[in-house]
């Protein structure tokens, strides 16, 4: 593989001293596809969010030589205010950001890009319409909009496909194997494990800590599913304190 | 009774209204966009609250100064609306209370306090005037600071509408590409003090805040889409404002509550006619074919 994007180093994040993602040591490797797998509460958004900064480490250390606008990060759509009165174009626009900063002018070729973006996700025409009128497939089709007007060079996606339909589905994983053929790095957390296997070479396979991370063949034996499946969701309020590994 | 006799005359024949006119379409302007957002970001009610915690600020004002002067009135409330907003966003971040609680209980504390600091020194006129407002009674160094806060808040709406839109409508997003929210938000505030302020001297504390959200929400009522809300935020503010002053003067009724109800009663009308009212959920069209 070629050179690393990002280097997790004995990477812990905790809530209330509880770890959701415990000593996770690895590197991803620019350029590559990689799927995050693993039951619910097993620390995959976490870790997401770890590597894009909104949680602080609890200790240990992520090493990447980006900066915030290298990424685009597609959070789980709880987190956006779907009646919001904004327009499906000026929601693709934002992610001109880079180009246009908070307060400067958007050039005509960012508009122009905003109007191929939306084709790409095949919502040409859709540029007028209120976001409040759309499904929520076709929410999610702006979002992938958005990030294609982004262009950024690590692209982060929590549960893309949750609650979306086997034709978008597919739409926006054509969408995902083309910025791999870009040479973008792309981390996808996610629940379908026959996805997993279909479309992403590489696999973190997560249940707090990781049970395997490699290619997807190796990691997403019956094995390490079953060991996952046994550590998911437990929380041990009289847990003791976790001397340092290693 | 001609027209112009309805309509003009007042304007024409008395300075105060004059004054008074050109003070309601400036607050209409500003006001109303401030209002939009306000009620975007669910903080309707934080606008009424803030703009009972401006009170104690503009009453040390008002005692310093000894008259109803709106420069030291609007600095001492400038200070106090802020620091009600910071504080008790730091004792909701701090402890378990909600945002809406430790806000509540600071705006209630800090309106007790205005109207005691008021009753220790002034009349009760005085007390009425802080509590309902002077619009009747504004002179040109007031007309221009509230002229002022006007255009600042429009210019400034206007150059920090991109991030401000996105610390609404997908603050992850904004944090994400490091976009500084927390900056335009605290930006957006001083922008929603210096508007009740400049609403307190001629609405008084309690209605304030009534020329932002009444005219929000009817805009909210008539159109889909941000810019065409602040718009019609706008106009329906100030119209509230040049109906009001007329249906005052006419009907010898006090000015201040007159303007409000004038917004209220275009919110009523909304509430049945608007394309998202009641007429359209009563009387339904045939649905299309695709």
């Amino acid at each position: 593989m070629s050179a690393v994007a990002i280097e997790l180093e004995n990477l812990t994040v905790a809530y209330q001293r509880h770890p959701a993602v415990h000593h996770v040591s690895g590197t991803i490797a620019a350029g590559s596809l990689t799927a995050i797998a693993g039951p619910n509460g097993a620390g995959k958004s976490s870790l997401l969010k770890a590597i894009i900064g909104e949680l602080r480490p609890s200790s240990g250390m992520i090493r990447h030589r980006l900066k915030s606008t290298d990424f685009g990060y597609l959070p789980q759509a709880a987190d956006i205010n779907r009646r919001f009165p904004i327009s499906v174009l000026d929601t693709v626009l934002l992610g001109a950001w880079r180009q246009s900063g908070a307060l400067g002018h958007i050039a005509s070729a960012e508009w122009q890009k905003a109007h191929d973006a939306l084709e790409a996700v095949r919502l040409g025409g859709f540029e007028r319409r209120g976001i409040g009128s759309l499904s929520a497939g076709q929410f999610q089709r702006v979002l992938f909009a958005r990030l294609l007007l982004q262009d950024a060079s690590v692209i982060l996606l929590d549960e893309p496909f949750t609650a979306i339909d086997g034709r978008t589905t597919r739409d926006l994983l054509d969408i995902v194997a083309h910025w791999h053929g870009e040479g973008r790095t792309v981390l996808a957390v996610l629940h379908d494990f026959a996805q997993v296997r279909a479309h992403f070479p590489q696999t973190l396979l997560l249940a707090r800590d990781v049970i395997g991370w490699g290619a997807t063949a190796d990691v997403m034996s019956e094995a390490n599913l079953r060991k996952a499946r046994a550590m998911a969701e437990r929380w041990d309020e009289s847990a003791g304190i976790c001397e340092p590994a290693r | 009774m001609t027209a112009y006799d309805l309509l003009l005359a007042p304007f024409a024949d008395y300075g105060f209204m004059r004054r008074a006119l050109v003070a309601c379409l400036c607050l209409g302007l500003g006001s109303g966009p401030i209002g939009v957002f306000l009620m975007l970001r669910r903080m309707s009610l934080v606008g009424d609250a803030m703009s009972h915690a401006v009170l104690p600020g503009a009453a040390i004002g008002y005692l310093i100064a000894g008259s109803l002067s709106l420069t030291a009135m609007g600095l001492g409330g400038l200070v106090a609306g802020l620091s009600v907003a910071l504080l008790s966003g730091m004792v909701s971040r701090a402890t378990s209370l909600q945002e809406d609680a430790s806000f509540a209980s600071f705006y209630l504390s800090s309106l007790a306090l205005g109207v005691l600091i008021v009753s220790l020194r002034g009349s009760n006129i005085d007390l009425l005037h802080v509590l309902f407002g002077t619009i009747l009674a504004i002179d040109a160094s007031a007309l221009y600071e509230i002229g002022a806060i006007s255009t600042a808040t429009l210019a400034t709406l206007a150059i920090i509408y991109r991030p401000l839109v996105a610390e609404c409508f997908d603050p992850g997003f904004l944090r994400a590409i490091g976009g500084r929210g927390p900056i335009y938000h605290f930006i957006f505030l001083l922008l929603v003090v210096l508007n009740l302020v400049a609403s307190f001297l001629a609405l008084g504390t309690l209605m304030a805040v009534g020329l932002m959200m009444l005219p929000a929400a009817i805009a909210q009522l008539w159109s889909p889409s941000l810019p065409s809300m602040m718009a019609i935020a706008a106009a329906s503010a100030t119209a509230s404002g040049y109906l009001g002053l007329i249906a005052s003067y006419h009907l010898e009724l006090a000015s201040g509550p007159t303007i409000i109800m004038t917004a209220a009663l275009l919110y009523a009308i909304s509430i049945f006619l608007a394309p998202s009212g009641l007429a359209r959920r009563y009387l339904p069209r045939p649905h299309l074919k695709g």
